[in-house]
């Protein structure tokens, strides 16, 4: 268990290594840098020259690359070269904000989800679960930018239940900012749901067919406490790590979603930051995200592992 | 025999689908402390009709006829609630694998304990102390520290019992067992028929067992009925039948299993089962019958009286019961040496990312010698290293130490450790058969292109005359020409074991590896293929080690036998002799886990 422990942090730590290495030589590949593109086309050398010197490009890269890392070991994300100020001052707000529409979302859509999914599975091709089904798989297949629009037209151009654009400002109070995320919640949550209903609906259906389901029947066990005991244990364990990767997928519909309702959140600055053409916060987002995807899926891990006495055995 | 009134009143009990009949016409009882026993092979119908027992079908079965009785109140027809109370209460089923019937996720303890819940009125703390009870009476050890197990963590015969426990919580007047010991070591085989013998004794419950080995039944039950593809064909108490089987069908089971006492091969039954869709419309054994008369083919035998409670479904109930007997031992040889192995140790190492340190050998310091043309048996438990060390002759487990030869013409040639590193002589030489046919043959290969293969490779036969070759091939196993083009799935499990058997064959070999080559097979099937590989074998002058858990398939088969123990060879002996004369107390142990029927 211990080693099993071990093994999964230190391969979560390793991955971490290499996206700090990817992002920084992937910016660095690139043609220009921070202060060419800054300065744009019409800066003289001289210029040029001295917004290099102060930003320390004129150092090798390797050097450079060693300084960063070494920055963000202690939590210094550099400094931003549209905005002039602290990065970590302006992400961390942004992250907050972001957190707080990623809980909402996991927080109504993960049980949402479960639950729907093993209605789905234990009638099979019933009409609860071609309902249920067909939703999914029109949420999945329809993009994010189109179903936020569709929200968007549905709660507040047509009911008028929600604005729908966010105009408060990234520092607003937590709460303000958690109603204000509702409808760009239930835009992710629809998707989320639906991918994470389909695996717990397939993995129903699978251990209904179980031996040790039809044992427990065989045992005498009513149907209710079949389902409680021996059905959602099983189905829910395999589900976690599914839950995990969906969670960190979600990242991606974070930028679009943020963007669509103009939420002041992480996604956003990152449309933003490639916009205005701010490398060093580019890349600090970048590597914000590759953390949050590794450590979702290791919390998952983690979760299946300490949750699932088979899982805890295997590597003994 | 108890005159009480019976406990499980089975009339006429038909079980089908659209189109077809798995059980037909079965009727049976069973009173307080009695036991029955169900022989009969795959497809006959034995667990179709165990599960209807308890008022339960399979997706696309039902209840066509007849009627179950419990205590006199219906099975069929009713809900999973109506029966709940009565499932694993006054009837309960002991599984055919608690490994996978049990529930991963829940505790062993947790498990009975809700058998409990269910079926008693217990408080919490009085259920707690009963489960231990349980766990005791199955003869457990340490029931405290198995109650807090996941079944993952127990071994075969450990889960096992835990699943009996489960059975017993409920304190049922009937119970059902379904092939109990299937999959189990015999040694753990024979400690949980005594177990289940002893509960039977004790708690005076009537048992149902279903099984294809009637050793296992000859040991738990008193009486005993033989289905044959859905139907009922003998029932009577189980010594008579087992001793003077009365059907043609019963005749020739005993007959095809393996006895320690006889030398020789036992006898195949000839054909195979019918289809469910396409029954014969008079006697459904009349195709395969040795005693077929024309009336067979167009009247269907009823179960009729020919003895004492002795009850056959035949039209010619007066066949003097046919002695059975068993193929004579060919006498062998001896032959030049062909394979020599010297101090060979196995080990496999520990796969993960921080952790590749070597293991504890499978295999160790085991050495034999083996002539051209000898048929040595291997006969261990699992994990006693009989596949391992199968594999590390044909290349496929690398070995820590020692050296494995093979004499070709009067010369030693040391193998590579690798098959990979071996000549393509070497390769031909040496040929494997896999326990599962199902798994081994590629299911999206025509036969003639499995068989096609080895011929091009090993036999250089040109592309005109595969054909011809490959029937030639499928001529010796005793394969038409007609299954050239089909694909294994369109195989019976002993036709697709056949078509691996040519496989091998066609490349030639000096050697085959056969593993647990008849484990996955019927009786009746397992003879045949016993007799095939024996026969192939002398004729072609090819050396063979057949492995198996079964002693009496190895004796059956074997001119020496080696018997392993943990990774070690603790005997090797001439196979009469071993089987006559065992010397290691473990070769004792495992002569006396025998289950003979009998004679």
């Amino acid at each position: 268990m211990a080693a099993a422990l071990l093994e999964r942090l230190g391969l979560a730590l390793v991955t971490m290594i290499i996206i700090v290495v990817v992002v920084f030589f992937a910016l660095e590949l690139m043609p220009g840098d921070a202060c060419s593109v800054n300065l744009g086309r019409g800066a003289s050398d001289s210029m040029l020259a001295a917004c290099q010197k102060r930003l320390g490009l004129d150092q090798p890269p390797l050097w450079r690359f060693a300084a960063w890392a070494g920055d963000i070991l202690t939590g210094d994300l550099g400094i931003s070269m549209q905005r002039e100020r602290p990065i970590a001052e302006i992400v961390g707000w942004r992250l907050r904000n972001t957190l707080i529409l990623a809980g909402v979302t996991a927080a109504i859509g993960i049980p949402l989800a479960l639950g729907l999914g093993v209605l789905a599975g234990l009638n099979p091709d019933g009409p609860l679960d071609m309902t249920i089904s067909g939703i999914a798989i029109f949420a999945m297949t329809v993009p994010e930018f189109i179903s936020g629009t569709l929200m968007i037209l549905l709660f507040s151009v047509i009911l008028g239940w929600a604005a729908g654009v966010v105009t408060i400002g990234y520092k607003a109070p937590a709460l303000d900012l958690l109603k204000a995320s509702i409808l760009p919640a239930a835009t992710l949550i629809f998707i989320l749901a639906a991918h994470i209903l389909r695996m717990v609906r397939a993995s129903v259906i699978e251990v209904m067919q179980s031996d040790f389901v039809q044992m427990a029947r065989l045992k005498g066990v009513p149907r209710r406490r079949m389902i409680l005991h021996h059905v959602v244990p099983n189905t829910l364990l395999p589900a976690i790590s599914i839950i995990g990767l969906t969670m960190a997928w979600l990242l991606g519909g974070v930028v679009i979603v943020e963007s669509v309702f103009n939420f002041p959140g992480l996604g956003r600055l990152a449309v933003d930051a490639v916009a205005d053409q701010d490398l060093p916060l580019v890349q600090a987002i970048a590597l914000l995200f590759g953390f949050i995807y590794v450590l979702t899926n290791l919390g998952a891990d983690l979760l299946a592992l300490t949750l699932n006495p088979r899982l805890r055995a295997r590597r003994r | 025999m108890t005159t009480s009134a019976p406990l499980l009143e089975v009339e006429n009990l038909q079980v089908g689908g659209e189109g077809f009949l798995v059980v037909g016409k079965v009727s049976l009882t069973i009173g307080q402390g009695e036991s029955l026993g169900i022989a009969g092979e795959s497809g006959s119908g034995k667990s179709t009709l165990l599960l209807s027992l308890m008022g339960m079908m399979r997706p696309g079965l039902q209840a066509i006829g007849g009627s179950v009785r419990l205590n006199g109140s219906p099975m069929l027809g009713q809900s999973d609630a109506a029966l709940a109370s009565v499932r694993g209460g006054k009837i309960a089923l002991i599984p055919q694998n608690a490994a996978t019937a049990l529930n991963p996720s829940r505790r062993i303890g947790a498990q009975i304990d809700e058998a409990l819940v269910l079926h008693s009125a217990l408080g919490k703390r009085e259920r707690s102390g009963r489960v231990l009870d349980l766990l005791g009476r199955v003869r457990l050890p340490e029931p405290a520290m198995i109650a807090r197990r996941y079944p993952h963590e127990l071994s075969g015969g450990q889960v096992q019992r835990a699943a009996i426990a489960m059975a017993l919580a409920g304190q049922p007047e009937v119970l059902l067992l379904d092939e109990p010991t299937t999959g189990l070591d015999v040694t753990t085989q024979s400690a949980l028929l005594d177990l289940l013998v002893d509960l039977r004794q004790r708690a005076k419950v009537g048992i149902l067992c279903v099984s294809h080995d009637l050793g296992v039944l000859a040991r738990l039950c008193d009486r005993i009925g033989v289905m044959y593809a859905g139907a009922m064909v003998e029932q009577g108490p189980l010594s008579v039948v087992l001793a003077r089987p009365l059907h043609p069908y019963t005749q020739a089971l005993v007959a095809s299993i393996p006895r320690l006492g006889a030398a020789g091969l036992p006898l195949p039954i000839e054909g195979s089962p019918p289809s469910l869709f396409h029954l014969p419309s008079g006697c459904r054994f009349a195709p395969r019958c040795a005693f077929v008369q024309e009336a067979c083919h167009t009247q269907r035998p009823e179960l009729v009286l020919v003895a004492q409670d002795h009850k056959i479904a035949c039209l010619r109930p007066n066949i003097a019961p046919a002695p059975a007997s068993q193929r004579p031992a060919t006498e062998f040889a001896k032959g030049a040496p062909l394979l020599s192995i010297q101090e060979l140790s196995v080990g496999y190492p520990k796969q993960g990312l921080f952790a590749r340190r070597a293991q504890k050998p499978v295999v160790e310091d085991v050495s034999f010698t083996l002539g051209r043309g000898e048929v040595l048996g291997l006969v261990g438990e699992s994990g006693s290293g009989k596949s391992t060390i199968l594999r590390a002759i044909a290349g496929l487990a690398t070995p820590n130490t020692g050296q494995i030869t093979l004499m070709s013409k009067g010369l030693a040639h040391p193998l590579a450790a690798s098959a990979a590193d071996r000549p393509l002589s070497q390769l031909r030489a040496i040929q494997l058969i896999f326990q599962n046919p199902d798994a081994s043959l590629n299911p999206r290969h025509r036969v003639l292109d499995l068989l096609a293969q080895p011929l091009m490779l090993y036999g250089q036969v040109p592309r005109s005359e595969l054909r011809a070759k490959a029937t030639d091939l499928l001529g010796e196993v005793r394969l038409g020409a007609a299954t050239l083009d089909r694909m294994p799935a369109q195989l019976s499990g002993g036709e697709r074991q056949r078509v691996a058997i040519a496989r091998a064959f066609a490349a030639g070999p000096d050697l085959l590896l056969c593993d647990e080559i008849t484990t996955a097979l019927d009786v009746s099937v397992q003879a045949a293929v016993l007799a095939l590989i024996r026969d192939l074998a002398r004729k072609h002058d090819v050396a063979a080690i057949f492995v198996s858990h079964d002693l009496a398939v190895v004796r059956s088969i074997a001119d020496r036998i080696a018997v392993l123990h943990n990774g070690r060879i603790v005997e090797i002996n001439d196979a009469q002799a071993l089987c006559a004369r065992p010397v290691h107390p473990y070769t004792k142990k495992l002569i006396s886990s025998v289950l003979d029927i009998p004679a």
